[in-house]
């Protein structure tokens, strides 16, 4: 019975706990699949003056126009050159479109919410934008809080500085 | 709303009320200026409010329908017995009020709050007036009405006149629920009639009345004050309705009311004045309307979104064309009938372009006559003389545009009597016609449209502007320093107001600068000319479309610009001799005798690889409203259609980048950012 019941509310959101995951250095992140409208390669990138270091520029999506961030360099990690596994996640928030760079995409999983534990309480800035972390095997996966990662400035930071 | 009125109707009530309530208020001020209501101003007057009562009580806004009501009462009467002794001007202000109350209500409805507007003290004023117009007939009634109003404002609105209706209603065999199909009708009916009796009676308890429904028809029984014309547009409304019989009741005895009025209706069958069926001749008030609006019958109303969404895919086709007919795989090859056929495409393409932006092209014509209506009432109640006149109201806009200068415009008109004209004493002291002239003209100069409101009044005053400026902390440099120009463009600076005393319609130093950044929201700019004593001028600089320009693209290091090519005045190659660099360090150079100040596009943008010498760029010479300057890029790329289109919504929150007006793409794909001449310094 409790199969049957969870088979229904899989077919009901097939989106539930699955994660996107990909690379930057030797981390894994994840962010829910529910967000994430489509995955490209880097693309030729206008720069847009002043805005800060890691919103890269905007891209041509086919007609539309959309900001890309370097996650890299929002989590304050140094500049890599982009190169042929370098991807672009375009994620859609609240009906915001951005594209996130990062050193690449590896695999869908899912990570049921009892294999996820909340974060330590550290004072660390990329913390804030961590909702948890996930356990997949003998690996752990950081999940990404998306709205978070677009829209809170820099703050916290400044606090912690000052 | 249920679906019993789905959300068309209702926008087409608003887009039909609002026009109706303009051609009102035209019509009243052409009557005042007139001095007398002629019967064809009466007549039209009349119509309008009638179609606006008719339609708000079909939609449930009784207290529109009611004022309606009301007003139309007053007009009917001046049709019908030409009374001599019309006070005009009280009659004017009714009038205008009642429209400007359902202006209100229209707006609130718009907006999502309920039309919860009290009408019923202008209801008790406008059944006054029309009691001492009609002292014979009126006073007696009048008296009882406004009582009765008091208590139940319903009531009293649909007793004056209403007549008894008898209706037989056949549902469609598939409807199923008869009985709540009638219910919902006989409900519905109750807005706009009273004394609604219908057969069978239990169809809101009784599941089997559907069945009696079904075989013998919905009677039902009111009385109404609606016409014909409105009932039966509300029974053809009805959902799953097949068909239906609509007839008048002739009464025996209209005073008897109750049961004896109830009796009457029951014993009245159908045929006894040849009911006139929903589709045999319709009405002859409808008729006579239908002859009026035969010139609109070749004209339909297309929802602005769909236009939207038209000119957004005129805009990929601009730039697929682009990206076909420039595509780099073509680059070195000649292609003689390749070629031919990327010209006839580019006429085909342009021509649809021109077509679109014409279907969206609206004149300012209405926006324009709006203002009649703010001057009137605005140098009333300040006691001035003011006229309005019109030039140019013909000129075309984009409808975008023209929903976001009405505001503005109200605004200056409103300042320049409050502030520009003079009190009518002092006009005729100075020497001037006592009536103060305000005139709005408009008109095309290349891609823009040049909106001017001009006064004349006593115009602005420098050294009160100057001295305001200081208090209000705004003056940031030398007065001495500052061209006339600049000093007046201080008023529109947020916080600041000349007029010592806050009046109603202007002074607390708020608006001003709302007139510029709406102006600015649509690419526009203001400035002001005055001269003291003889009036001030203000100038809308407006561009005609918001979507495709002419532009120049340029290179600056890796990134690309596009500047609007109406912006651009020359493009040259400048010569060591030429540039001068002043000790502060600001470079210029000097054209035909003249200095202009140059702008390095990588050191405003901070663009890598981009050269630095400067005469191995190219400067291009570029006018915004308030100055000439150079700016200076790697080289110039071409002429091309593009389209505008804004950045990102994310890049726009975290910043508003001044001297960028957008972005958009070029040819080969990739995107150029378009520059704000106006903003660049």
């Amino acid at each position: 019975m409790a199969n049957m019941a969870e088979e229904m509310y899989e077919t009901e959101d097939t989106q539930k706990g699955k994660y996107l995951t990909f690379a930057l250095d030797s981390e894994y992140y994840g962010i829910e699949i529910k967000h994430v409208t489509e995955i490209i390669g880097v693309q030729t990138i206008t720069e847009v003056p002043e805005m800060p270091e890691y919103i890269r520029g905007i891209i041509n999506l086919r007609g539309k126009i959309i900001p890309v961030m370097d996650v890299r360099l929002r989590f304050k990690k140094p500049f890599r050159a982009y190169n042929d596994r370098t991807c672009v996640i375009v994620v859609d928030i609240r009906d915001v479109s951005i594209g996130l760079i990062v050193d690449q995409v590896s695999e869908v999983l899912s990570i049921p919410d009892g294999e996820i534990v909340p974060p330590p309480e550290l004072s660390n800035v990329m913390h804030s934008y961590i909702t948890g972390i996930g356990k997949v095997g003998n690996e752990v996966k950081l999940l990404l809080d998306c709205d978070k990662l677009l829209h809170q400035e820099d703050s916290e930071q400044l606090a912690s500085i000052g | 709303m249920d679906n019993y009125l789905d959300r068309s109707i209702i926008e087409m009530f608003f887009f039909e009320s609002e026009q109706l309530i303009e051609q009102i208020d035209r019509a009243v001020l052409l009557a005042e200026k007139a001095g007398d209501y002629s019967p064809e101003l009466v007549n039209e007057i009349l119509r309008a409010m009638h179609t606006i009562k008719g339609s708000a009580a079909t939609m449930k806004y009784s207290n529109i329908a009611e004022l309606a009501h009301a007003l139309e009462d007053v007009l009917h009467y001046l049709r019908e017995h030409k009374p001599r002794h019309v006070d005009n001007s009280e009659l004017t202000d009714l009038v205008l009020e009642g429209s400007d109350l359902i202006k209100v209500e229209l707006h609130k409805l718009k907006n999502g709050d309920r039309n919860d507007g009290d009408t019923t003290d202008i209801i008790v004023r406008v059944r006054d007036f029309l009691a001492r117009l009609d002292p014979d007939n009126a006073v007696g009634a009048g008296i009882s009405q406004t009582e009765e109003l008091a208590e139940d404002p319903a009531q009293a609105t649909f007793s004056s006149r209403s007549k008894s209706y008898f209706a037989h209603l056949v549902f469609d065999d598939s409807s199923g629920m008869e009985n709540l199909r009638a219910f919902t009708v006989a409900h519905h009916l109750g807005e706009m009639a009273d004394d609604c009796r219908y057969e069978p009676s239990d169809i809101a308890v009784n599941e089997s009345s559907a069945d009696v429904i079904r075989s013998e028809g919905f009677r039902i029984w009111f009385r109404s004050a609606a016409t014909d014309e409105e009932l039966h547009q509300f029974f053809s409304r009805a959902s799953y309705l097949r068909s239906f019989e609509l007839s008048l009741i002739e009464e025996a005895d209209t005073s008897t009311d109750g049961e004896a009025n109830g009796n009457g209706a029951l014993r009245a069958s159908p045929d006894i004045n040849g009911p006139p069926s929903g589709d045999i001749a319709p009405p002859a008030r409808q008729l006579e309307r239908e002859d009026q609006t035969n010139i609109q019958q070749s004209i339909i109303s297309v929802h602005v979104s769909k236009l939207d969404k038209l000119m957004d895919l005129v805009g990929e086709l601009v730039i697929s064309e682009a990206m076909v007919t420039q595509n780099p795989d073509l680059r070195g090859l000649s292609l003689e009938n390749f070629m031919k056929s990327a010209r006839h495409l580019r006429k085909i393409t342009s021509e649809i372009q021109d077509m679109v932006m014409s279907i969206r092209m609206v004149p300012l014509t209405a926006t324009f006559h709006k203002m009649y209506r703010i001057v009137r009432d605005v140098s009333k109640k300040l006691g001035k003389d003011v006229q309005l006149r019109l030039i140019g109201e013909e000129t075309e806009v984009d409808k975008n545009i023209i929903e976001r200068i009405s505001d503005p415009l109200m605004h200056i008109i409103r300042n320049a009597i409050d502030h520009g004209i003079e009190m009518p004493e002092d006009r005729i002291r100075a020497g001037k016609d006592k009536a103060g002239t305000i005139t709005l003209e408009a008109r095309n100069v290349g891609s823009d449209v040049f909106i001017a409101i001009r006064d004349d009044g006593g115009g602005l005053d420098k050294a009160r502007i100057l001295d305001k400026a200081r208090r209000n902390g705004l003056l940031h440099r030398p007065a001495q320093e500052m061209t006339d120009k600049e000093i007046y463009a201080m008023i529109f600076l947020p916080g600041f107001s000349t007029k010592e005393k806050v009046s109603e319609f202007s002074g607390r130093g708020v608006g001003m600068d709302v007139v510029v950044s709406n102006i600015e929201a649509v690419g526009g700019s203001v400035w002001v000319e005055s001269e003291q004593g003889a009036g001030s001028d203000v100038y809308f600089k407006i561009p005609l479309t918001l979507a495709i320009i002419d532009g120049m693209n340029i290179r600056v290091g890796h990134s690309r610009f596009t500047i609007p090519i109406t912006a651009i005045k020359e493009s040259f190659r400048p010569t060591d001799k030429d540039l001068i660099r002043d000790p502060n360090g600001y470079e210029m150079i000097m054209v035909r005798g003249q200095c202009y100040p140059i702008v390095r596009l990588h050191d405003r943008f901070g663009t890598d690889g981009a050269k630095r010498d400067l005469t191995a760029g190219i400067m291009i010479m570029v006018e915004s409203e308030t100055s000439t300057y150079c700016l200076f890029a790697d080289e110039l790329i071409g002429e091309q259609q593009v389209v505008v289109k804004s950045l990102p919504e994310y890049i726009r929150a975290y910043k508003k980048i001044s001297g960028l007006a957008g972005c958009t793409l070029l040819g080969d794909g990739s995107i150029s950012l378009i520059l704000d001449v106006e903003r660049l310094r």
